[in-house]
């Protein structure tokens, strides 16, 4: 695997289920991997998301109100 | 045939699509927040779904208002121990069930004054004295929603604005009420509600949970594993993860989710009034029996689906093992865990026999209770019962 990956980082696996039960809703991409290590995060799981799609996701993250602790990108 | 009138213990029969809905979990499902392959994926989103249907069904602001448990002791230990500190001052009453009672007692062993407001021989309490008895170090006031042995229910929305007007933490037990009453937390005064699984809400034994309004934190019963800051050294304190230490009892949530469907489906309004009616009914047939007393208040028009009683002088135990051994009908006897009320009730030595009913009971079963009761009754005039 290669090139930049970019994560969301939740606070709790429950705000992670949220998050993702409103992404599939709203047809937005992503899926659930397990944290990666270099993240010191405070769930165990992240959304991995396509590194052209951040801002528009990001947007309608907080369009539909959900939680999340960060963004990162990881090289 | 097996009559079961038990239902304030735990409801039966469970739907089945709550019996599939267990099995599908230790079927399907790993351990929810540890992992993202696909059954600890399918474990967390099924928790999450349940959060949400919950949180719906009681007119939460949030699925993270709601944390699982082990059952309605549990919660109302959560909430109690969580929220009380030495030198606090917390108002309950007679009411109340040893889950919210012993608690209290340990409390006050550590410093926290308690009030007991006392009930009438109806078992009612007056909540007109509440301004006579909260002081300025007032932090909780805690009550059953309805009491376990008479099913007389508490006015909470009255009792609430008087939380809100003294600035007091308002903890609500709902063990019987959950499943009956149509709550609507986002608007309520409730701060804190506990809920068992098992009963009005259909769903197995060993699940329940607690409401906790946003921005109320509590200090948790447990800590450890949680799936989350896994490098912190402290618990982490976001809800509900805070209030949710070690594997959740998962085939226990997945049924609970399935009973709070069963219901939204058949209908909260449509299972209450049936639950009424049944009272009701029950209630008129069985005060014509006579020696029969029955407890608690039955003019008023909230009440949940309990009618309890005794025959004559005979004790309670008595009265509820013939009723399984000869009649195959199911009630509870004894002090049903709620001492006071036994106490203001006058039946202390004898307790009570308690009939419950689902909206899946029938008046055939219901008639033939009372048959069985006059047959008791006359047993007992002719000096039969030992």
């Amino acid at each position: 695997m290669s090139g930049t990956r970019v994560v969301v980082t939740f606070r709790t696996t429950t705000q992670a289920m949220a998050w993702e039960k409103a992404c599939k809703e709203a047809g937005l991409p992503g899926r659930l991997i397990p944290m990666p290590v270099q993240i010191s995060a405070e769930c165990g799981l992240a959304w991995l998301i396509p590194p052209l799609e951040k801002d528009i996701l990001l947007l309608r993250a907080i369009e539909l109100n959900l939680k999340y602790a960060d963004v990162i990108e990881l090289q | 045939m097996m009559i079961y009138l038990d239902q304030a213990a735990t409801s039966y029969p469970k739907p089945p699509e709550v019996i599939e809905a267990v099995c599908e979990a230790l079927q399907h499902a790993g351990n929810s927040g540890r992992g993202a392959h696909h059954l600890s994926l399918a474990a967390s989103r099924l928790i999450f779904e349940a959060r949400y249907e919950i949180a719906d069904f009681l007119g939460a602001e949030d699925p993270s208002c709601i944390a699982f448990t082990a059952n309605a002791t549990e919660s109302l230990n959560l909430a109690l121990f969580g929220v009380l500190n030495s030198g606090d001052h917390v108002i309950t009453t007679e009411l109340e069930h040893n889950s919210v009672l012993r608690p209290l007692y340990t409390l006050q062993e550590r410093g926290v004054e308690v009030t007991i407001l006392p009930a009438n021989p109806q078992g009612l309490v007056d909540f007109s004295t509440l301004g006579v008895v909260v002081r300025p170090n007032t932090r909780v006031l805690v009550l059953t929603h309805a009491s376990n042995v008479t099913g007389n229910m508490v006015d909470i929305e009255h009792v609430g604005e008087f939380c809100r007007e003294h600035d007091l933490l308002f903890i609500v037990d709902g063990a019987q009420t959950a499943g009956f009453y149509a709550y609507d937390l986002r608007q309520s005064s409730i701060d804190i509600l506990c809920f068992t699984g098992h009963k009005g809400l259909y769903g197995p034994q060993g699940v329940g949970g607690i409401y906790v309004k946003p921005g109320l934190a509590l200090r948790p019963l447990k800590v450890g594993g949680s799936g989350i800051q896994t490098f912190s050294k402290t618990h982490p304190n976001q809800m509900p993860e805070a209030l949710e230490a070690g594997t959740l009892n998962l085939p226990g949530i997945a049924g609970l989710m399935a009973g709070v469907r069963y219901l939204k489906n058949v209908g909260l309004d449509m299972v209450s009034n049936r639950e009424c009616e049944l009272t009701g009914y029950f209630h008129k047939a069985v005060s014509q029996v006579p020696g029969v007393k029955v407890y608690g208040e039955f003019g008023a028009s909230t009440r949940c689906p309990i009618v309890a009683l005794n025959l004559c002088s005979v004790d309670s135990s008595l009265v509820s093992q013939l009723l399984a051994e000869e009649y195959n009908i199911y009630t509870r006897s004894g002090g049903h865990c709620a001492p006071l009320m036994h106490g203001a009730l006058g039946t202390g030595e004898l307790g009570a026999v308690r009939f419950s009913f689902s909206h899946m009971n029938s008046r055939e079963e219901l008639d033939a209770a009372v048959q069985a009761l006059r047959e008791i009754v006359l047993r007992a005039g002719r000096g039969e019962l030992l």
